[in-house]
């Protein structure tokens, strides 16, 4: 009663540098007498200030910089950008080139997901360090991840030069289309693909996840007939619904002592969640019908929507998606008439927001007289998540007290493996509106 | 497979790759040689890579390939105490080659770049300055590029397990743009290009989609960078436009960097000193 024979019961789980996640971060999770005191998803990757550099640049000088922001996700951060100053100058693009940025979104979520179902997700399901250790168990399986991912990265490669920082995106289009043929001498490997991914969602559906309910909350875009890639709304579980310009009305970030990354929040400090079991729940709707019929084969759609760590399955899901739509696009391909309509930067505001794989990616440029970039903000979509996945550490600490510490450690490192964050991605923030040093 | 030419390297190298300050694109090179990945990781015993295996090491290593640039003060610390445990060290990519585009910092204000960003800078710890690996140890080998080339990187690890010395391009972009049959983007007008001076090992990827080189893998060896930029400059650019030419993901190489600084910085040293 008097607290004289107290001993402080406190549990405390450390891992100083997760491993197969993009970049360098830490967890920390600490419970005392049954209450988290502290629960924090640490990203110490060193800072580049990217919103700094791109500062007096041209708007096609920014589309080879941001790509450098991350080596798994470059084709996101081209879109956004691309996107925006399109929006702010007023051009409509070809349909063609708007089916081939498509395309090229495609290939970036097929590299990405399949880089992150077999080589850093399947592990922690099949009790391996890596996909190494995984080929001993399954060859075929971690083949298959192999040739999916190659295909991903065939599709970048063919329509911007290579699969890491490609080249060919320029604002009011491409620096030069495929043709064609060029499109074609990919269909009988995209084939291929579209069995390997349908193979994926039945494999990844035979996995025994850890139990857990997270609170739904999901922000993503959503657009009248497409899978939201490059186009439609901002939505969100609770009602939000804005045109992709306007993503700040809604959230706003601010810095934490323990992080690199900005963290993002909705209206009053409201954690939210992106990515793949964001957009199938919030426009499941409007995936592929090959893609819908292999989630509702697997039944898993209620999962994904309440269970962090059936993320696999999403992005499984979003694999036979982006092949399906990757093998319509081919199909139904004629070449622009010009590669880019022609473009001439002027001054004022260019926001945007894309389907990065993590999820919605949104920028934010000023661009002054000379058609320069004043200011920039871009806001990834790990650093969004990491509200959300620390609120989640939160509510699943009391499921892992009961077991042995090692045990319980690796459920929560494969808790946040299960978000597919990317620390090098969300270690850029800089936000030209914050108030200088204090 | 044995002999003498290998003494020096096991028959199954320890293998660290690691990153300081970067993308990861270079890393993620190495998972994306799909067709060899699984019998070239065989070869190895692949003790640390923390973006794909869970298993850690901080050494002893036989090789180690490093990406990234050394930004922070820990990151300086830290390639010292690599270099010490590694006998074979290599450098991947332009910024562990050159500082990479986080290198254009050195021309400006840190502490106003830091304090345009956070709110409470004193959480970050960063250096003023982003520099290459080679500035703070003795570097083995260098594989050059934004991100480096899988097919050079290959043949790296293929060089390394037999125990041979790597065959790597030292050639200009010109030569790979002709090979190809790229007509030239500087006779057609089409831009800038900066081939004439940058090593090849894209194989010459943006003239071959229409538009200039612009430096990604670096100033190859005994480059005459100003020539190029004095041609620009007779073409009617100005020094400010000439400079951004050069300020890109390579800008800290020396003959860029030399280039740059004559005509006036790059385009972020405007903000030099300016509070966001």
């Amino acid at each position: 009663m008097h607290g004289t024979n107290v001993t402080t019961n406190e549990h405390r789980f450390e891992v100083a540098g997760l491993t197969r996640v993009e970049g360098e971060g830490s967890l920390r999770l600490v419970v005392r007498d049954g209450q988290v005191t502290e629960a924090q998803l640490a990203i110490f990757e060193a800072p580049r200030y990217f919103e700094r550099l791109v500062v007096g640049r041209t708007p096609d000088e920014v589309l080879d910089i941001v790509a450098r922001i991350c080596g798994i996700c470059p084709v996101a951060y081209q879109m956004s950008a691309v996107h925006a100053f399109e929006d702010l100058a007023g051009i409509a693009v070809d349909p063609a080139v708007r089916s081939l940025r498509r395309l090229l979104y495609c290939g970036e979520w097929i590299e990405s997901h399949a880089l992150h179902v077999y080589l850093l997700h399947a592990p922690d399901f099949l009790g391996v360090a890596n996909a190494v250790e995984l080929a001993a168990l399954d060859r075929p399986a971690v083949e298959r991840g192999l040739a999916l991912k190659k295909a991903g990265n065939r599709i970048v490669s063919i329509l911007g030069g290579r699969p890491i920082h490609p080249v060919s995106v320029r604002v009011g289009g491409f620096s030069k289309a495929p043709t064609k043929r060029e499109l074609q001498a990919m269909r009988a490997d995209l084939d291929a693909a579209l069995g390997h991914a349908i193979a994926t969602v039945d494999w990844v559906s035979t996995f025994v996840a850890p139990e857990f309910e997270r609170e739904e909350r999901f922000v993503s875009l959503r657009h009248p007939d497409e899978y939201p890639m490059n186009d439609g709304r901002i939505v969100s579980s609770d009602g939000v619904d804005l045109a992709p310009t306007d993503w700040e009305s809604a959230f706003h970030e601010e810095q934490v002592p323990w992080s690199h990354a900005l963290q993002s929040h909705m209206g009053d400090r409201i954690p939210y969640l992106l990515g793949p079991a964001a957009r199938i729940t919030l426009a499941g709707d409007r995936l592929h019908p090959e893609a819908r019929a292999a989630l509702d084969r697997i039944g898993l759609a209620e999962a994904i929507r309440r269970n962090p760590y059936w993320s696999i399955a999403a992005r499984a899901v979003e694999l036979v998606h982006a092949v399906a739509e990757a093998i319509d696009i081919v199909d139904g391909y004629v070449p622009p008439e010009v590669s880019a309509r022609p473009y001439a930067a002027g001054p004022g505001r260019a926001c945007w927001a894309t389907e990065a794989p993590r999820g919605l990616l949104f920028h934010h440029y000023e661009l002054d007289e000379r058609g320069l970039i004043a200011s920039a903000k871009i806001v990834p979509p790990t650093s969004q998540n990491q509200a959300a996945i620390e609120a989640d550490m939160t509510s699943f600490a009391p499921s892992i007290l009961d077991l042995p510490h090692d045990a319980a450690t690796h459920k929560l490192e494969q808790l946040i493996r299960s978000y597919d964050p990317c620390i090098s991605c969300a270690t850029h923030f800089l936000d030209l509106t914050v108030e200088p040093a204090r | 497979m044995s002999g003498a030419v290998r003494a020096s390297i096991p028959s199954k190298p320890r293998l660290g790759i690691m990153k300081f300050a970067s993308c990861d694109g270079c890393q993620l090179t190495i998972l994306d040689l799909e067709d060899h990945l699984l019998d070239l990781l065989e070869r190895f015993d692949l003790v640390e890579f923390a973006e794909a295996s869970s298993y850690r090491s901080s050494g002893p290593f036989d090789v180690v390939l490093v990406e990234g640039s050394i930004s922070t003060p820990e990151q300086a610390e830290e390639i010292v105490r690599i270099r010490r445990e590694t006998p074979l060290l290599v450098t991947i990519g332009a910024c562990a080659t050159t500082g990479g585009i986080q290198a254009l910092r050195n021309w400006a204000d840190h502490d106003a770049y830091r304090a345009a960003i956070y709110a409470n800078p004193e959480y970050v710890e960063s250096l003023a300055t982003s520099t290459p690996i080679s500035d703070h140890v003795a570097v083995d080998a260098e594989l050059r590029g934004c991100p480096i080339a899988p097919e050079q990187l290959l043949e790296l690890l293929t060089a390394l397990v037999v125990g041979r010395r790597p065959q790597l391009p030292d050639e200009a972009v010109c030569l790979e743009c002709k090979r190809r049959g790229t007509v030239c983007v500087l006779v057609t007008g089409t831009g800038p290009c900066l081939g004439p001076v940058t090593f090849t090992g894209c194989g010459a990827m943006c003239p071959a989609f229409a538009r200039g080189c612009y430096g990604c893998f670096g100033p190859r060896e005994g480059a005459n960078a100003a020539s190029l930029a004095h041609w620009f400059g007779r073409d009617g650019r100005s020094d400010a436009d000439t400079a951004r030419l050069f300020s890109g993901f390579t800008a800290n190489a020396k003959p860029f960097r030399d280039v740059i600084d004559n005509l006036g910085g790059p385009p972020v040293a405007a903000t030099k000193g300016e509070k966001a």
